[in-house]
């Protein structure tokens, strides 16, 4: 052992605490008050309701196979869509992001003991369960099959009427839970940081939650009211968006999108935030540009609010609109180019540690700046009318969500895992499940590009056989793509039950995070956080020292008397 | 050392640029076009794909050289260097997506402005109220005359049909078009929303039930080209798809007069959607039998 691996150990000392002292299982299936109980919840409940959008996805590729429209009944197909793409959003990315990781972690990092409303905490996340159930009850009474935009007057002449009910009621319910999360987080990261924390002192992971958290705020109730109005036109026969009546469809688009563009931002910029965390423990390396990371967050939150139109250059929308949106839209590209750059520049001259987390989070970037520049080309106006509603929009928000969103969810778990659960997770198999989703993803999605700018819409059965072969590798990448989760679900599993202990600081990190247990205590620390460095001082600081300060700060804790 | 290094950037850089500018020329992602507003569109598709396509080249050339570069030496357990902040090169990667971004904005609006035939900024809210009168009324002299050289064509979109309608009320399932000729759509639906989409045309407009919408282009290729719906409207979207026929003058008169003379010949409903079996649209047929009503 060098006499640096010797130094760097020293801010990993093992703790010992009592067993006792330590959540016991059944508390994750009560209603717990507790973040940290509260985050695993949502992670957990949320990976099933992955699994079960994976499922549909895998019926949608399953389907598409082949140019005609053979193996599911029409209405079943265009259900599997809606649900696909109303569960990977609703339940399974924005609260895994948002309610998992930054529940778990928002206090952790702050120095907080809790969050500042734990009860309302714990009733946001008990929405999630019903809604998600309600959602599903549906697939016994003929699920909504109006894609997962719902639009008018589809959505209200729909057949499967109790089925689009039953989504609009979930989505309300989704909706609020978001809502009440969003305000806990944002009076959290203000008024309970520990003292001698700015708020430029804080990981850039709450940096992110905040922006995240006011784009919820804002947005959310404008969905909810759209939703109201669409129940209304649905089951009271209303004509808010129903032409029939004198209603206007593109109302609704309006509305549905103010929430709906924010709400890709409410998916990313927690994401964002999880690299910025991942990358400096594991380049060894500080974080580039801290605070112009800090502000581009903020930035993304501001032009995240006036670009929703972007999404309805081919609707009914006056032509000066249309350029109005595009250039606010471009414009996204700025803060986000920032935060590219300022990882590439993390990443540069450091020691990368090539493990899980890390790989998860390179791969990241690399998928991330594939759908952030499709994402420019459809922010202009001529670009975006041949390709809208193609299946280059299916690419690219795909790049965005599942090659962005979920491998920076995979680099959170890999890197949080031992914080969580006091075991460490299999390199090899984390290593095999980076692998197999990296390929099967790319497989799957990158091929999309060409199939929308040659002509394929999204949302179809059925398909010109001129696309049979690209479609046929993306269903291949697909397949591929769901074998992937069963190495990380296994080494999940095991890993959780049986896996190697976990010190309280395997990574090295410096987030006040690693200070306590593996898995925390209860109420986080014994007496004060310790807060002795900044969060990315890679580099910097002296580990013998702080290592000492550690020691000293928590037998000093421990045994207050002495 | 130091010169060598910038000199090694420079070639680096020069080569990313080249094969940006190859790729934008060479990338082969676009169907033909079809129309004047296509070729606009390929020119301003192949400079954003050529500028995304070095950016990605950068990004992922970046990525892979530090992987391989920057990976931890077995023993080493050091931290990297404590860089942490270069204002220099932090306004450099601010200052250059903005002016690409501003650029590409600059450049899409002109290429619409053209599409569009209109300063769009100027005769917007008109143009959105009152399709074709208002925009003759104010065009003075800027906007292109709807004269002999516009054929005007209305396009009804319904569960799940294209309906062309032609002067003198004739009516087919196929979009039939004189080539070198401005047309106008006029686009409106009956039912639920769809999309008016011809890939070729590099042109899509959703059609709204309630509220009238238009499309213009400039067809210059004879050819048979899709038009799809790209809009989802319910269970056989997917086979809501019908074809354009681009020809030439003379034929596109030719067509005209024979379906002026079936209709005049046969009082029946000219479009028979309501008759069709689901099978119908799932095979897409939906065209196929509908240009035959015409012909019998």
């Amino acid at each position: 052992m060098t006499l640096a691996e010797n130094s760097l150990n020293q801010i990993n000392a093992p703790i010992a605490h009592s067993e006792k002292e330590h959540t016991p299982w059944w508390e994750y299936f009560t209603f717990s008050t507790d973040h940290k109980v509260i985050g695993i919840q949502y992670l957990v409940t949320t990976f099933f309701f992955y699994l079960l959008g994976g499922a549909l996805a895998s019926l949608v590729r399953a389907e598409l196979a082949t140019p005609d429209s053979d193996l599911l009944p029409p209405e079943w197909y265009n259900s599997s869509f809606t649900m696909h793409g109303t569960i990977m959003i609703f339940l399974w990315i924005v609260p895994a992001v948002t309610g998992g990781f930054g529940n778990y972690l928002v206090p952790l990092m702050i120095g907080a003991r809790d969050m500042a409303f734990p009860t309302l905490n714990a009733i946001a996340f008990w929405m999630i369960i019903p809604g998600g159930l309600l959602l599903i009850s549906s697939f016994f009474v003929g699920p909504a099959s109006t894609g997962w935009t719902a639009y008018p007057p589809l959505s209200i002449l729909t057949e499967q009427h109790i089925g689009q009910a039953i989504w609009i009621f979930s989505i309300i319910i989704l909706g609020t839970s978001s809502i009440l999360a969003a305000v806990n987080f944002i009076v959290t990261i203000w008024s309970m940081r520990m003292q001698g924390m700015g708020l430029f002192d804080m990981p850039l992971f709450c940096w992110a939650m905040l922006a995240t958290s006011v784009l919820a705020l804002v947005a959310t109730p404008v969905l909810a009211g759209a939703l109201i109005l669409l129940a209304f036109d649905l089951l009271a026969g209303t004509s808010f968006f129903n032409p029939t009546g004198g209603g206007n469809p593109v109302v609704y688009q309006h509305l549905f999108w103010f929430y709906s563009h924010p709400a890709v931002y409410v998916m990313i910029l927690p994401v964002f935030g999880i690299i910025s965390e991942v990358l400096p423990p594991h380049a060894r390396k500080p974080i580039f540009g801290y605070k112009a990371i800090a502000y581009s967050s903020m930035m993304i939150c501001a032009l995240g609010l006036v670009v929703w139109a972007h999404h309805m250059f081919t609707s009914g929308t006056p032509d000066w609109l249309r350029v109005f949106f595009m250039i606010a839209t471009l414009l996204v590209a700025v803060p986000t180019g920032i935060k590219i750059f300022s990882w590439l520049a993390t990443l540069w001259g450091g020691k990368l540690r090539l493990e899980s987390p890390l790989l998860f989070a390179i791969g990241f970037i690399s998928m991330f700046v594939v759908g952030g520049l499709s994402g420019v080309m459809l922010g202009s106006v001529p670009i975006d009318i041949h390709v809208h509603d193609t299946y280059f929009v299916v690419a690219h928000f795909h790049y965005v969500l599942f090659g962005g969103s979920v491998f920076g969810i995979y680099a959170g778990i890999y890197h949080w895992f031992p914080k969580m659960t006091g075991r460490m997770l299999n390199e090899t198999w984390g290593k095999i499940h980076f692998a197999l989703t990296f390929v099967g993803f790319n497989l799957c999605f990158f091929p999309m590009h060409i199939l929308g700018l040659q002509g394929m819409p999204r949302r179809v059965a059925q398909y010109d056989p001129q696309f049979a072969e690209i479609n046929l590798i993306c269903s291949i990448g697909a397949f591929i793509l769901a074998i992937s989760t069963i190495p990380f679900l296994v080494n999940a599993v095991y890993s959780w039950l049986k896996g190697e202990k976990a010190p309280s600081n395997p990574w090295k990190a410096l987030t006040l995070e690693w200070t306590t247990d593996s898995p925390p205590i209860p109420h986080n620390w014994h007496g004060e956080p310790p807060l002795f460095t900044h969060p990315y001082d890679y580099g910097m600081v002296d580990y013998a020292k702080l290592g000492q300060l550690l020691a000293d700060h928590e037998a000093s804790n421990l045994f207050p008397n002495h | 050392m130091k010169r060598q290094a910038l000199l090694s950037v420079l070639i680096l850089i020069g080569l990313v640029v080249a094969a940006s500018i190859w790729f934008g020329q060479n990338h082969g992602l676009l169907p033909t076009a079809a129309s004047e507003e296509a070729v606009l569109y390929d020119k301003l598709f192949s400079a954003v794909i050529a500028i995304a396509f070095g950016l990605f080249l950068i990004v992922e050339g970046v990525l892979i050289y530090s992987l391989f570069r920057f990976r931890k030496r077995r023993n080493d357990e050091e931290d990297g260097a404590p860089w942490h902040d270069n204002i220099r090169l932090e306004m450099i990667w601010t200052a250059i997506p903005t002016v690409i971004v501003l650029w590409v904005a600059l450049y899409s609006f002109d290429v619409y402005s053209t599409m569009r035939g209109t300063d769009v900024l100027m005769v917007a809210h008109h143009l959105h109220q009152h399709p074709k009168s208002v925009l003759v009324a104010q065009a003075e002299g800027k906007l292109p005359e709807i004269d002999a050289e516009t054929v005007n064509i209305d396009v009804q979109g319904m569960q799940f049909a294209w309906i062309f309608t032609y002067p003198h009320e004739i009516t087919s399932g196929e979009l039939h078009v004189p080539v070198n000729k401005h047309i106008h759509l006029n686009l409106s639906a009956v039912d639920v929303l769809h999309a008016f989409w011809v890939p070729q045309l590099r042109l899509k407009q959703d059609t709204i039930p309630g509220s009238p919408t238009h499309l213009d282009f400039y067809p210059t290729k004879i050819g048979e080209y899709p038009v799809v719906c790209a809009e989802l409207c319910g269970s056989y979207h997917g086979g809501m798809r019908t074809t354009m026929i681009v020809e030439s003058a003379e034929d596109y008169q030719k067509w005209l007069n024979e379906q002026l003379e079936v209709a005049q010949a046969d009082s029946s409903p000219k479009v028979a959607t309501a008759q069709m079996s689901e099978s119908d649209y799932l095979a897409g047929k939906v065209s196929h039998n509908m240009t035959h009503s015409h012909h019998h």
